[in-house]
């Protein structure tokens, strides 16, 4: 009786046996999306998990606050997520996962993703492979050309100025009636674009230098014209901190003459105001240095705590891979990170002859930004003069302080958050 | 004796032969203690740690030990009084609203609470909907109180909307930082006036009827009776409103960030907005300035309740 029991529970550990053998391995991302990348992601995972049936990619669609705020926290205390999809590229490079040694094709990805592959290294590293970024963005303007047609007011060209662009605007809004002749996103990565066109350089040699002329320069227009009425305090002045503020539900309601944000507007756009009025991205305005916006995007990152470190840099390899790279890019509206991809043309799913001339400015304004731009934008702390740059600017704005003051408090406020964090 | 209760008594008895009866206590109080200890008296003291630490590593044993300077460099002001002149202007702020908010959110608390509280106590019609309506607000939660609101105040929102359609001019509820701060007030008032006014009511229902009896065959005055009557006998419930109600308003955040994020400026930016953004929200995550900061207020805090406690213990003499 005793053997027959036991050749039972052999029979019944041996039936599963097979099951744990197959049993798939769990690779967690925790993503967020602008619009329809999750969607995108999704469904591209799914062909890959059906390819590899021994991985299964667990996608945490969050909100973007919680990439923000409580990544790092899990990060830090070592429960990240096998991997994530970031904006804050170098914030915790030093925890990224370098996959330069199990990706299958090397030369592949030093080819192919040379520019933004630096963006997502550690201080002091220059050679390893730490995740992919998935889309390009720059910052731009969109204009509602209904209300230019409107007002009789043509267009400013695509070298016009940003006090040209503001002139036009005003004049727009005033003859049309609407609130709000020009909105900036609330961001200190959307206005280092123009203070980079005024001459902004953020850097004395190899240090951080948030203000100068240029700075200066950029900042006294926006002060100035949120005392004038050019720009809303609807926008700045709702919101107070490091708080991030679009205008894209104002933008939408038609409520803006011209928004300065970014391409990840597109698709939501094309989605709420269809073609209710008129809108599209054009050329960045100009200031005497350059006619750059600030380039970004998201990345898909692997940490170093994941246990599956051959398996992330698996997903990592097929989402860099050409093809499908190329269809995220073409479902999603995002310029090409992918340089081979780039020098073909994404076949972007534009169905609309605003996205289409959008897209067509984007990849325009992509290739005028200033080399300034791709530097800050790869600098590991660069939220640290964001932030300064936004608390004080807005703190001046809203009648707290003087420009000089917030000038001087961006300057401290940037020696403190280097210092906290470490950098000499 | 029921099944249950000889099932639940089993293990207790063994446990008690074992123990002793006068340890017994301490194993009914355990489970709390635990989560007591777990969730308030360990981050109370993982807070200290932090606060004499520096850097921004998130594990304690990881973090520089700094002494006082994290303490040193929020009280670093060239001029007390003069928040520009202080190297931490923006801690200084915070504390500088927090103080003008507590004293008006707090009156103004006591003093609706309390009239609703006189108003529900009288015999009404509906009185059990009009009190279950006082109570609503409390029961949302601070999200929504904050979205709600901001659909009532925001430029093109229903008060603007009413305003306009009354021929008056929008104004600027949310964007001029007097306006800004009042609503704040308003809207914290709103949103726990119906927790402290239960409180109220409570202690209204406990003063003997055979008073106010008294007090109407004497023929005396509404206003000497809540003055010589009601407010006396209130008192020990006030002084729990008092002291609740400032020390969550000194807490003050959740409805305040979502509806104006502290804005605009720092108009409506507080203590514990100061503590969390410098805490989490920046790059760089400063801990030890917040843990600093937080230290502080708790101590203001713990101050400001035994004053309270020991005037009120004082005018019972």
């Amino acid at each position: 009786m005793k053997t027959l029991f036991r050749r039972a529970a052999l029979a019944g550990v041996a039936a599963f046996l097979p099951a744990f053998a197959q049993a798939a391995t769990d690779v967690r991302i925790m993503w967020y999306s602008d619009g329809n990348e999750g969607e995108v992601a999704r469904d591209l995972l799914n062909r890959f998990e059906a390819a590899n049936p021994d991985i299964k990619v667990v996608l945490d669609n969050v909100p973007y606050k919680m990439i923000m705020e409580t990544l790092p926290q899990l990060v830090s205390s070592g429960q990240a997520p096998d991997m994530a999809r970031v904006t804050d590229l170098g914030g915790q490079a030093d925890q990224y996962l370098d996959i330069g040694p199990l990706v299958k094709d090397r030369a592949y990805w030093e080819k192919n993703y040379a520019t933004t592959l630096p963006w997502l290294r550690p201080a002091g590293n220059t050679t390893g492979i730490f995740g992919v970024m998935t889309g390009i963005t720059t910052t731009m303007p969109i204009v509602n050309e209904t209300l230019f047609q409107q007002a009789g007011i043509p267009l400013p060209g695509p070298k016009a100025t940003w006090q040209e662009w503001a002139v036009a605007a005003k004049a727009v809004a005033q003859k049309t009636g609407v609130a709000i002749p020009i909105a900036i996103d609330r961001s200190g990565h959307r206005v280092s674009g123009p203070a980079i066109s005024m001459g902004a350089k953020y850097f004395d040699g190899e240090n951080p230098a948030l203000v100068d002329d240029g700075l200066k320069t950029m900042t006294k227009l926006i002060y100035d014209w949120h005392r004038d009425g050019t720009m809303s305090k609807q926008i700045w002045g709702s919101v107070g901190g490091t708080a991030y503020r679009g205008a894209n539900e104002e933008f939408a309601n038609g409520q803006v003459v011209l928004y300065f944000s970014g391409v990840w507007q597109f698709p939501q756009f094309a989605k709420t105001i269809g073609d209710a009025f008129d809108w599209h991205g054009v050329p960045n305005p100009c200031g005497p240095a350059a006619c750059s916006g600030m380039p970004g995007g998201a990345a898909l990152v692997g940490y170093k705590s994941s246990k599956h470190p051959a398996e992330v840099a698996r997903v990592m390899d097929y989402m860099a891979s050409e093809p499908v790279m190329a269809e995220y890019l073409a479902r999603t509206l995002f310029l090409s990170p992918h340089a081979g991809i780039a020098a073909k043309g994404v076949a972007y799913d534009a169905k609309t002859p605003q996205l289409k001339k959008s897209l067509e400015a984007a990849q325009a304004n992509l290739l005028a930004l200033s080399p300034t731009a791709f530097r800050l934008q790869g600098y590991l702390r660069n939220r640290i003069m964001f932030n300064a740059l936004i608390v004080r600017l807005n703190q001046a704005i809203a009648g707290e302080m003087s420009l000089d003051e917030a000038w001087t408090r961006m300057t401290s406020d940037v020696a403190d958050g280097m210092k906290a964090a470490g950098v000499r | 004796m029921s099944t249950l209760g000889r099932l639940i008594d089993a293990p207790f008895e063994a446990l008690q032969r074992r123990l002793g009866a006068a340890r017994m206590p301490y194993v009914f109080v355990a489970p709390n203690l635990l989560v007591f200890g777990i969730f308030v008296a360990a981050p109370m003291i993982l807070n200290v740690w932090y606060a004499v630490t520096g850097g921004t590593q998130l594990m304690p044993a990881e973090r520089p030990f700094v002494g006082a300077s994290n303490f040193g460099e929020l009280l670093d002001c060239d001029q007390f009084g003069v928040i520009a002149s202080c190297r931490q202007d923006r801690f200084w702020r915070a504390v500088a609203n927090t103080a003008w908010f507590v004293p008006f959110q707090v009156i103004g608390l006591v003093a609706v609470s309390l009239v609703t509280a006189l108003i529900l106590n009288r015999r009404m019609a509906w009185r059990g909907f009009f009190r279950a309506v006082f109570f609503y607000p409390v029961l949302l939660s601070p999200v929504v109180v904050a979205l709600i609101w901001k659909w009532v105040l925001q430029p093109d929102g229903v008060l603007n909307a009413l305003i306009v359609a009354g021929g008056g001019a929008r104004v600027p509820f949310l964007l001029d930082p007097s306006w800004a701060f009042s609503w704040t007030v308003v809207i914290s008032i709103w949103a726990h006036m119906g927790f402290y006014t239960l409180i109220l009511l409570a202690g209204l229902q406990a003063i003997p009827a055979d008073l106010y009896e008294a007090a109407e065959m004497d023929g005396t005055p509404h206003a000497r009776v809540f003055w010589r009557i009601t407010l006396p006998l209130l008192m020990p419930n006030m002084v729990v409103v008092l002291v609740l109600g400032l020390i969550r308003a000194v807490q003050s955040f959740d409805e305040i960030f979502v509806l104006t994020g502290g804005g605009p400026g720092t108009a409506t930016q507080y203590i514990v907005q100061y503590i969390y953004e410098t805490a989490f929200a920046n790059q760089t995550h400063i801990l030890g300035l917040a843990a600093a900061a937080s230290i502080l207020v708790g101590g203001v805090l713990m101050v400001l309740t035994m004053l309270q406690l020991a005037a009120t213990a004082w005018s019972k003499r």
